[in-house]
């Protein structure tokens, strides 16, 4: 039995609520900042919706894409040419056979603005406004379309669809796509650009975000008792993953290695997370065995945590059931108290904010949480960042998503 | 009222300028749009329709690969005007 291949994270790259890159991300991150704000519009007064907040894009795409890009891209596909692009460079633009370069960029919903401005026009305007780049912008395989174009990528452009999981099921399946010898380079990640008043409205009528107006930036509260709903974001997440010989190879520089990955799902509710967080557990155990790391290895966790009442504790446990009395020594980060919800972005800027943890042995805060359920049996981080051990550690990214998916990532350090 | 023949050709510059990134300025009459220009079926579509929605006129597909140059798209309009 030959070895399976590994594979390194060599270039990351983002746009999110706390900032326009990663660096910028990071920093507010471990700083404790909320990317949460009022809205800028009149939404909740033109149509009613009771959600007035969210963690919008801290720098527009505008300021950084030229105009026609900006003309011929939705924006969950401008967001993840930006991560892209910062990704690509930030791993040294590698000399790469476009035959052995992918990419896996995937997003929870799509081009939903594109779509609904399209609706809007035939309605006010007809069907010969309507404009010709509609349905490849609109398309959800958009956004890891143009990044294969931008990169000349063949190997293969992917995009893996599953809610608020897509993000880490995209690396995921870079992961695998290296492993399986089909690429030796895969830039891959998630994106989404829903808060526009549609989506909005449909979040609300589900009774899964937030309602706390008065206060955007202590609303997304992950295990704090008065947790009320998820608050709604946007942006990208971007990683080069590499095989390993390959970066060395080339001299590249490396963050940390995927060292493994998890895929379930729940069969059980098409939102509700299966309430015993069976598939959970076999999505970590599952990346766990993949990477040959034992729990006793395991030192930081990036939860899922959405700062919903009941998603957050179930997943709280089946991190203990996995772990059992190793869960301990794990530093629990909850990081959509500060980015917000992400949707299909959030798993791989939770991916990328794993990695620096590990990378920069460091354990980002989670913010808002002035009275933790007593139910969490976890050591969460609060406030500020906590160092994590020197020597060899592992780290899980969770990502959960609608529908009942569940993917877990390992990061080990390289 | 008609846009005269320097209203369209200055109108269409811009609305080629947006899809393009090229200057308006360099939006000349002679210019080919496929070889000049490097607009594609895709992007020239999107032209028509800007310029349909801005000179309220209807530029038929039948009619719309006779029109190489911008000139040529510059005259179209001011004649298809009412």
């Amino acid at each position: 039995m030959t070895t399976p291949r590994d594979v390194v994270v060599t270039g990351l790259g983002a746009t999110t609520p706390l900032g326009g890159d990663v660096a910028s991300t990071w920093r507010a991150a471990l700083a404790g900042e909320s990317g949460a704000r009022t809205f800028d519009n009149d939404w909740s007064v033109k149509y009613g919706i009771p959600v007035e907040f969210g963690a919008t894009i801290k720098v527009a795409p505008d300021e950084v894409l030229p105009r026609p890009e900006i003309k011929r891209m939705d924006p969950s596909t401008q967001y993840a040419m930006i991560a892209a692009r910062e990704a690509w460079a930030d791993a040294g633009s590698p000399e790469v056979d476009g035959d052995r370069l992918g990419t896996v960029v995937s997003s929870g919903i799509g081009g939903i603005w594109t779509t609904l401005d399209a609706w809007d026009t035939l309605r006010e305007k007809g069907a010969r406004r309507v404009l010709p780049m509609t349905v490849p912008m609109l398309m959800p395989n958009s956004a890891t379309a143009f990044v294969s174009l931008e990169l000349g990528a063949r190997a293969g452009a992917h995009a893996l669809v599953s809610a608020c999981a897509s993000g880490a099921e995209a690396i995921g399946y870079g992961l695998e796509m290296i492993r399986s010898g089909r690429a030796d380079i895969v830039v891959c990640g998630g994106t989404e650009a829903t808060i526009h008043p549609m989506p909005i409205a449909a979040f609300a009528a589900s009774r899964t975000l937030s309602l706390r107006n008065d206060d955007p930036a202590g609303a997304s509260r992950p295990y704090d008792t008065a947790r009320d709903g998820f608050v709604i974001g946007e942006g990208s997440g971007i990683v080069v993953l590499e095989a390993a010989e390959h970066a060395a190879a080339r001299g590249a520089r490396v963050y940390a290695k995927i060292a493994g990955v998890g895929l379930t799902a729940d069969g059980y509710h098409i939102t509700s997370p299966e309430p015993t967080g069976d598939g959970q557990r076999r999505a970590m155990a599952a990346a766990l065995a993949e990477s040959g790391v034992t729990a006793k290895e395991v030192v930081h966790v990036n939860a899922h945590a959405t700062s919903t009442v009941v998603g957050d504790l179930i997943e709280a446990r089946s991190i203990r059931g996995v772990l059992g009395d190793d869960a301990d020594h794990v530093a629990l980060s909850a990081t959509k108290s500060m980015t917000g919800h992400l949707l299909g972005g959030a798993g791989a800027l939770e991916t990328i904010f794993t990695v620096l943890a590990v990378h920069d042995r460091q354990a980002p805060p989670t913010i808002n949480v002035s009275d933790p359920d007593p139910e969490l049996v976890l050591d969460l981080v609060r406030d500020t960042p906590r160092a994590l051990p020197e020597g060899d550690i592992a780290a899980i990214n969770n990502s959960f998503g609608f529908g009942g998916h569940n993917v877990a990532l390992v990061v080990t350090n390289a | 009222m008609a846009y005269t023949e320097n209203e369209v050709l200055a109108g269409l510059a811009e609305i080629v300028a947006e899809e393009t990134g090229l200057p308006a300025d360099t939006v000349t009459s002679e210019k080919s749009f496929t070889d000049d220009l490097d607009i594609d079926s895709l992007s020239m579509m999107t032209i028509v329709t800007h310029a349909e929605d801005k000179f309220g006129v209807t530029i038929p597909d039948d009619d719309v690969k006779n029109l190489a140059t911008v000139g040529d798209a510059v005259s179209f309009i001011t004649n298809a005007q009412a």
